[in-house]
């Protein structure tokens, strides 16, 4: 970038009337400041990608033993190299799609009632209220679902298995008695961390809502709802929609409410409400993973890692779609 | 007013509550009743009486129905309810106002009952834990807050138990977290706000990357790097302070740069043009100016931190008794003292941990609430009110 000084043409140039050169490239003191920022980037950069490779190495030997059928088989015996890991990782997907199914409906009319429907007077109070929610910790809403939660939704899991059970999902044997830690249910502890993230996402992104179009529906005569689909919706939809997939990747990445409340026999089967279903990845590892022999350990290793593979491209997808709105997340 | 279903004659009076049904009928310029500005007005009584009037008709009907079939599940007369409330109420407001306002009065209704779903449940939370663990943790008040959990049993009354031991742990584990991410978070982050080339929007990318990383991921990396090859001695509270600090760097660094990001380009550019070296602009300047929001930021990542479990699970050992030295020796922590609490789970110990967990959102409600001032004490109340306004700013 050179800037020339306009020329001066009336009387002689005197030395300081010359163009003085813009330095870009960088000297002395900030090419120190440069390097310690950079290093320390370099730094970041060495210990996060270390991670991931160190572990990928910790996790080869597993997928050396059982090649292909890694991610295929069902039977978890890892001394005879049979990893089953597809109901694990296939628990872990669908705990996530349950918790994300329940939470977007829910976390839009919260956005839209905080935003459009409640009393302006108690607009930033719920705001700062949904973003509290956003900070307690996970173990604590797990042991929420475990003590109360499983025990209340055990009616209702029945009710549904009773009058649905035609339905090859919510199949359960009526007699027993562990309704409580279904996949189900541990969706829908899981949706309560969900919903807060969600919530504020999708409301900041609505505030943004040009609110002369808003305005202008109402004074058209339009109603309240017909200004939330036409203008505020589609406005807003790239953002809602990213912010739902960052949910996904919350749920997927979920640990302590799965540990304490699921309580599966970890088998490949479409029924998600009763005791005999799917596993997961996190609370296989919880588990087994200090005791196991070197070859489980690579195979939980490898089940972690494809459960941050699917973290890492659905989080990627969501960033992707919200980049469009230039809405920060 | 006409009930029928013929083309509607538009109503003498203005439609209570929100402007809908069909458009007046009337030509150009013909300055009629109608076309006097429709006032939206507040909830008129006649709204709320149809509303209770179809909730009441509704459950009345269910209940005649379940009382004459014998059935008597409350989930299911619910459900019932609900479904017929919204019928009886659809079809009320469809005669009573037309299509429009049926399906707006529909959409208020299903606005109201989903957000109301998404707080009586975690209110739910909150309630359960304050019910439960205050009572425990202020019975004989500070002594939960300094006891340790050695004498912990199935048994033993609160007076025996505490969460001191953990206290310790969670807030030596943490601020040596702290200061080993923190400090690289920030440089870090002044170099990707700063830099424009592959370098940067590789670092960029990989933070953002381990930002949504499985918190189960940090606990198996450090329990293979760190731990293992250590045998007996290798759990302690550094292991746990490194387990969070694989947590917390992208966080710390992720946030810190979206906060240096919103700080005015002319700042910046108004030190550049008066000489400044780019190192002073930084520190004096884009630093400065961005200070509550860092604050603010890096706070709630403490906040984070301080509750995740699973990190820790292979790293911290989780000991009952008080260990001041994280270098050497099993440590304990809040959320892992909940964890094993609900394992062992019988009796009284349950009532413990709930005990604890009053404790620990105490301490994460007291970080959120240090954010907030941090937010606004400063001068021009910068923070997350600059970080939201300069967003929506940027794009208006």
């Amino acid at each position: 970038m050179t800037i020339t000084a306009p020329p001066v043409p009336e009387r002689p140039a005197l030395p300081e009337d010359q163009p003085i050169a813009l330095h870009t490239k960088e000297r002395g003191a900030d090419l120190v400041f440069r390097r310690v920022l950079a290093t320390s980037s370099a730094v970041v950069l060495f210990l996060l990608a270390a991670t991931t490779l160190f572990l990928i190495v910790k996790g080869w030997p597993a997928i050396r033993a059982a090649g292909l059928h890694f991610f295929t088989d069902t039977v978890w015996s890892p001394d005879t190299h049979h990893f089953g890991v597809a109901p694990l990782l296939i628990g872990s997907v669908v705990v996530a799609l349950v918790a994300v199914a329940v939470a977007v409906p829910i976390s839009l009319s919260t956005a839209l009632m905080i935003n459009e429907y409640a009393p302006a007077r108690l607009r930033p109070w719920l705001t700062s209220v949904v973003d509290i929610l956003a900070t307690i910790p996970s173990i604590v809403y797990g042991f929420w679902g475990l003590e109360i939660f499983s025990n209340l939704q055990i009616g209702p899991a029945r009710w549904v298995a009773h009058y649905f059970g035609f339905v090859p999902f919510l199949r359960a044997p009526l007699n027993s008695g562990d309704y409580g830690k279904s996949i189900v249910a541990t969706g829908l502890v899981c949706a309560l961390t969900i919903i807060p993230i969600i919530t504020s996402v999708s409301r900041e992104v609505m505030a943004q809502a040009p609110r002369d179009a808003c305005e202008a529906a109402l004074g058209l005569g339009g109603t309240r709802w017909g200004m939330v689909t036409d203008v505020i919706l589609p406005f807003s939809r790239y953002g809602v929609v990213g912010g739902i997939l960052l949910g996904i990747g919350r749920g997927l990445g979920e640990t302590m409410i799965v540990v304490l409340v699921l309580s599966t026999t970890n088998i490949l089967t479409p029924a998600v409400l009763g005791p005999n279903g799917l596993g997961s990845i996190a609370k296989q590892i919880t588990e087994n993973f200090s005791d196991g022999s070197t070859i489980e350990k690579s195979a939980l290793i490898m089940a972690a890692l494809g459960l941050f593979a699917t973290t890492l491209a659905v989080n990627a997808i969501a960033k992707l779609i919200v980049s469009r709105t230039g809405a920060r997340i | 007013m006409s009930y029928g279903t013929e083309v509607r004659t538009p109503p003498t009076t203005p439609t209570p509550s929100i402007a809908g049904g069909p458009p007046p009928a009337s030509g150009f310029g013909a300055a009629s009743l109608e076309d006097r500005p429709n006032r939206r007005q507040r909830v008129v009584p006649a709204t709320v009486w149809e509303l209770v009037g179809s909730a009441l008709a509704a459950l009345a009907f269910v209940w005649l129905i379940f009382s004459l079939t014998g059935t008597s599940a409350v989930f299911g007369l619910l459900v019932s309810w609900l479904l017929t409330f919204v019928t009886v109420y659809a079809v009320l407001c469809w005669r009573l106002h037309g299509v429009l306002a049926m399906k707006d009065r529909l959409a208020t209704v299903a606005i109201w009952s989903g957000a109301l779903m998404a707080l009586i449940p975690l209110g739910a939370v909150i309630f359960f834990v304050i019910i439960k663990g205050a009572p425990v943790a202020l019975a004989h008040f500070p002594h939960f807050f300094y006891a340790d959990m050695l004498k912990a049993g199935a048994k033993d009354p609160v007076t025996a138990v505490g969460a001191g031991a953990a206290i310790v742990g969670t807030v030596e584990q943490v601020g040596l977290a702290f200061l080993m991410t923190v400090p690289l978070g920030l440089l870090t982050a002044t170099y990707l706000v700063d830099s424009r080339g592959f370098f940067a929007r590789l670092v960029s990318y990989v933070v953002d990357a381990m930002t949504g990383a499985p918190a189960i991921i940090a606990a198996v990396f450090i329990y293979l790097l760190w731990v293992a090859p250590r045998h007996t001695s290798g759990k302690s509270g550094f292991a746990a302070a490194l387990a969070l600090s694989v947590m917390m760097l992208p966080v710390v660094t992720r946030a810190a740069q979206e906060v240096i990001a919103v700080v005015p380009g002319s700042l910046r550019e108004a030190a550049l043009a008066l000489g400044a070296p780019r190192w002073r602009v930084i520190l004096r300047v884009v630093l400065p100016t961005a200070r509550a929001g860092l604050s603010t930021a890096v706070i709630l990542g403490v906040a984070r931190i301080a509750g995740e479990t699973a990190p820790v699970l292979f790293a911290a050992g989780g000991n009952v008794y008080y260990n001041w030295n994280p270098f050497s020796g099993v440590q304990d922590n809040l959320p892992l003292r909940i964890f094993e609490l609900i394992n062992q789970g019988s009796g009284n110990i349950v009532r413990d941990a709930w005990g604890v967990s009053f404790v620990l959102i105490l301490l994460v409600l007291g970080l959120f609430v240090l954010a907030r001032m941090a937010g606004r004490s400063r001068p021009g109340r910068r923070g997350f009110s600059l970080l939201r306004r300069s967003a929506a700013g940027a794009r208006s």
